[in-house]
């Protein structure tokens, strides 16, 4: 457990539940589970609803200084005229899109084309119930939490099939032919990289995964996974196989926009759209929350010193950090190729995560080991990570030295 | 090492996205209604009138209405009506002189033959208008602009031209007072044609070494605002 | 038996008919995933977490994509393929091939006990399985794990192995 663990909790760190509870308290006992399971439901939607607007925003505002440019400042607060560097434009895009005329192809098949963005939408929010938000901040309590969230993230992928297929576009079924490529290849190596978290764990929920790092080593190094040699490992790969499934640059082939021209999204206008791009953000946002609990510590705060600081405010600021490696990633590397792809998942992280599997498998038979041999497992772990990264990462590379262009 | 290519990656990026809020050299966009940057000296696109007096910008226009340029104009987006009085004599001055600007081409052709430098690039680019017919059709009246702003926008070009007009005036006046004494000799004509091929620093300096030669009724005008030539 | 399991039945069972139903086979498949996400529900209501998700992971996640692909891959390019009706020389077969599946089914749910007065299954934890799986059925999972290894690494062995790299194809 953490160290400060005072009894009871600091007003701040039961605030959102003490809230929840004035609002319920009035109600009959019978009813209140439902209430309270409702303003839950609520207030995830309501806080990440914001959270994707500003998300847009801000990955706008990175990309646009990443290429030395000042990114969208112009549209200014209603009724005010103030441009306060952009920041209503959310608002602006919001009524755009639900301006915009809604069309469906003619060939369409009306009925999938409809519930493609709604599926997708719908399975993207059900992954928010199993996250630890803090302390005391978890929507649903499972003991198959992890499990769960793998579930209803699953799912996504059928929706932009859907979505491919109902849109009788060639470029959309090319896409959502693709979007299956990559769900199978890099499923495994996501749900590998997690199978060691629960390994160590020996539990699936999440709520004990994140405790379980709330140790401190020395009383001041937290041990959160991710500074562990398998985790750390673990964490490279969990993140990578993320930007695949949540179908961000990199490996944004589904929605490739200078080949397929959008991909599954290209027979969609309007607000149905508008869906797409919020389940894109849910996802990365659930996944991001996914890889803070399950590598990051959670909502733990990373000194003791610190841990005054409410619980969740270090998970919001763990996700954030997270998020903006994302969008950093997408203003960094182009797209890969399909072959390129499907090679890096089946070549590289499938066998890397397996391996990764036998290292947090001995971390945990090692557990009791003191003195020089607390030393020595960590040289053999470390180990077992970096002999086969170099050696999969020369086999991958191999070949692929600096280019001589023989015409330039 | 697998990998390292992608840090590489990332710390270009990193370093861009950092730099864009302290390295001036690394945020370069001009944030265009507010900010303006300022246009190149040799920027041109559409021609103007050059008038001589701003008090008086009608009648103290260079152009006499000769029509050459309308006549070379290659997309013929120039109209000219000469002005006349009653008698049907012309004033050599035009009436009507009007610039599509919609069908201009901005060749610079017009310039190139004007025998009296009274046509010239302008630099102005915000001409968009909600009316496409009246409103890209540009009147004497639009196009009439004192020599002050050809002064301001293509300041080195100007100077060469106000010389050159100052030296023909010289030329001129000489003429006029050779005629006025036929046995004058003309020995200065050669110096101040080569002179007035390059761009001079000052009209004066220009015909200061004349006066030695001509008489003093051709003693130098101000160059920025010569009498009319007509 | 409540009106939940009612529900769950219901769509089950409707949305697997009309899936058989369906001549188009993607509408057909997607449905099928619908029917795999009611047994999911039903398990769900029955109070196996466990198997509920892992059955929404592998059956709607997993298999779905795999059927789904098949499908695409396979499918003649025309949209609505004309299938010609069955000869009646054929109905013969399939009733006694129907009929004897049907026979079995019948009897071996006739004949296994079922008592209506159930007593409150006790509460497992995933822990608990996982203790069972790790103890008493420690063999079995094993060797389904090593199958399945065996089946993911022979996977990576067929993706790997291909013609020798041509120095001037472009990678």
């Amino acid at each position: 457990m953490s160290a400060p663990a005072a009894n009871p909790l600091p007003l701040l760190e039961r605030l959102p539940v003490a809230l929840r509870d004035a609002c319920t308290n009035w109600l009959p006992e019978s009813w209140r589970w439902l209430a309270n399971s409702l303003l839950s439901i609520v207030a995830v939607f309501v806080v990440f609803a914001t959270l994707f607007a500003l998300l847009t925003l801000a990955e706008r505002k990175i990309l646009g200084r990443v290429q030395n440019r000042p990114g969208p400042n112009r549209a200014p607060l209603p009724f005010l005229g103030l441009r306060t560097y952009g920041l209503a434009q959310p608002l602006a895009d919001g009524i755009k899109m639900l301006t915009k005329e809604d069309i469906v192809p003619r060939g369409a098949d009306r009925v999938l084309h409809f519930l493609a963005p709604v599926a997708l939408l719908a399975f993207s929010i059900m992954t928010f119930a199993v996250i630890p938000y803090g302390r005391t901040l978890l929507p649903v309590e499972l003991d198959a939490a992890v499990l769960y969230f793998f579930a209803a993230g699953a799912a996504t992928e059928l929706a932009i099939f859907m979505a491919g297929w109902a849109s009788r576009n060639k470029y959309s079924l090319l896409a959502a032919m693709r979007a299956l490529a990559q769900l199978i290849s890099y499923e495994l190596p996501l749900l590998l990289s997690v199978v060691a978290v629960v390994l160590e764990a020996g539990s699936l929920s999440t709520s004990v995964i994140v405790e379980k790092q709330g140790a401190w080593l020395f009383g001041i190094l937290p041990q959160w996974h991710v500074f562990t040699p398998w985790g750390f490992a673990g964490f490279l790969i969990f993140f990578v196989a993320a930007l695949a499934e949540s179908n961000r640059s990199p490996f944004d082939l589904p929605e490739a926009e200078s080949e397929l021209i959008a991909g599954h999204l290209t027979e969609y206008s309007g607000f149905k759209y508008a869906l797409f791009f919020m389940a894109e953000y849910f996802g990365m946002c659930a996944l991001s929350g996914m890889g803070v609990t399950l590598f990051l510590g959670g909502w733990q705060a990373p000194f003791p010193a610190l841990g005054f600081i409410p619980s969740y405010c270090w998970f919001a600021a763990k996700l954030l950090a997270l998020l903006f490696v994302f969008m950093w990633i997408r203003a960094t590397f182009p797209r890969l190729r399909i072959d390129q792809l499907t090679r890096l998942a089946w070549k590289f992280l499938v066998p890397l995560a397996l391996v990764n599997l036998f290292t947090a498998a001995f971390w945990v038979l090692s557990a009791g080991w003191a003195g020089p041999l607390a030393f020595a497992r960590w040289v053999v772990a470390g180990a077992l990570v970096i002999g086969p990264f170099l050696a999969l990462g020369r086999r991958l590379s191999a070949g692929l030295g600096p280019r001589s262009y023989r015409y330039a | 090492m697998l990998g390292s290519g992608l840090l590489q990656g990332l710390a270009v990026t990193a370093k861009n996205l950092a730099g864009s809020f302290h390295d001036p050299t690394r945020y370069v966009t001009t944030e265009y209604p507010e900010q303006r940057t300022k246009l190149p000296e040799n920027y041109r696109n559409f021609p103007f009138l050059v008038h001589d007096d701003p008090a008086d910008p009608a009648g103290t226009l260079r152009c006499v209405a000769c029509q050459i340029c309308e006549k070379e104009c290659p997309p013929q987006c120039i109209y000219i009506v000469m002005e006349r009085d009653e008698k049907g004599k012309a004033l050599k001055r035009p009436k009507v002189f009007d610039i599509d600007v919609s069908v201009c081409m901005s060749c610079q052709i017009c310039v190139e033959v004007c025998p009296f430098d009274a046509i010239k690039m302008d630099q102005e680019y915000e001409i968009a208008t909600r009316d496409r017919f009246g409103g890209l059709l540009l009147h004497r009246e639009d196009l009439s602009k004192s020599n002050e702003y050809y002064h301001q926008i293509h300041p080195t070009e100007a100077a060469g031209v106000d010389a050159a007009l100052a030296e023909q005036k010289a030329k001129q006046a000489a003429a006029k007072a050779a005629k006025a004494a036929p046995a004058a000799p003309k020995p200065a004509a050669a110096t101040r044609s080569t002179t007035a091929a390059t761009p001079a620093p000052s009209p004066a300096a220009v015909t200061s070494p004349a006066p030695a030669a001509t008489p003093p009724a051709a003693a130098p005008v101000p160059p920025a605002n010569p009498p009319p030539t007509a | 038996m409540s009106l939940a399991f009612l529900l769950i039945a219901f769509l089950t069972v409707a949305t697997a008919a009309v899936a058989m139903a369906l001549r188009n086979l993607i509408r057909s498949a997607l449905l099928l995933v619908a029917s795999w996400a009611g047994i999911a529900a039903f398990y769900l209501w029955a109070g196996a977490e466990f198997v509920a998700f892992a059955q929404v992971l592998v059956y709607v996640g997993a298999i779905s994509m795999v059927v789904l692909f098949a499908v695409l891959l396979t499918r003649p390019s025309r949209d609505e393929a004309e299938v010609t009706p069955a000869s009646a020389g054929r109905l013969l077969p399939a009733l006694i091939t129907g009929g004897a599946v049907l026979g079995v089914l019948v009897g071996a749910i006739v004949g296994s006990p079922l008592r209506t007065t159930a007593k409150p299954p006790p509460p497992v934890t995933v822990r608990e399985i996982g203790l069972q799986l790790m103890g008493p059925h420690a063999a079995a999972l094993v060797v389904v794990g090593a199958l399945l290894t065996v089946a993911l690494l022979g996977a990576v062995v067929i993706a790997a192995t291909s013609r020798p790299a041509d120095p001037g194809e472009p990678r």
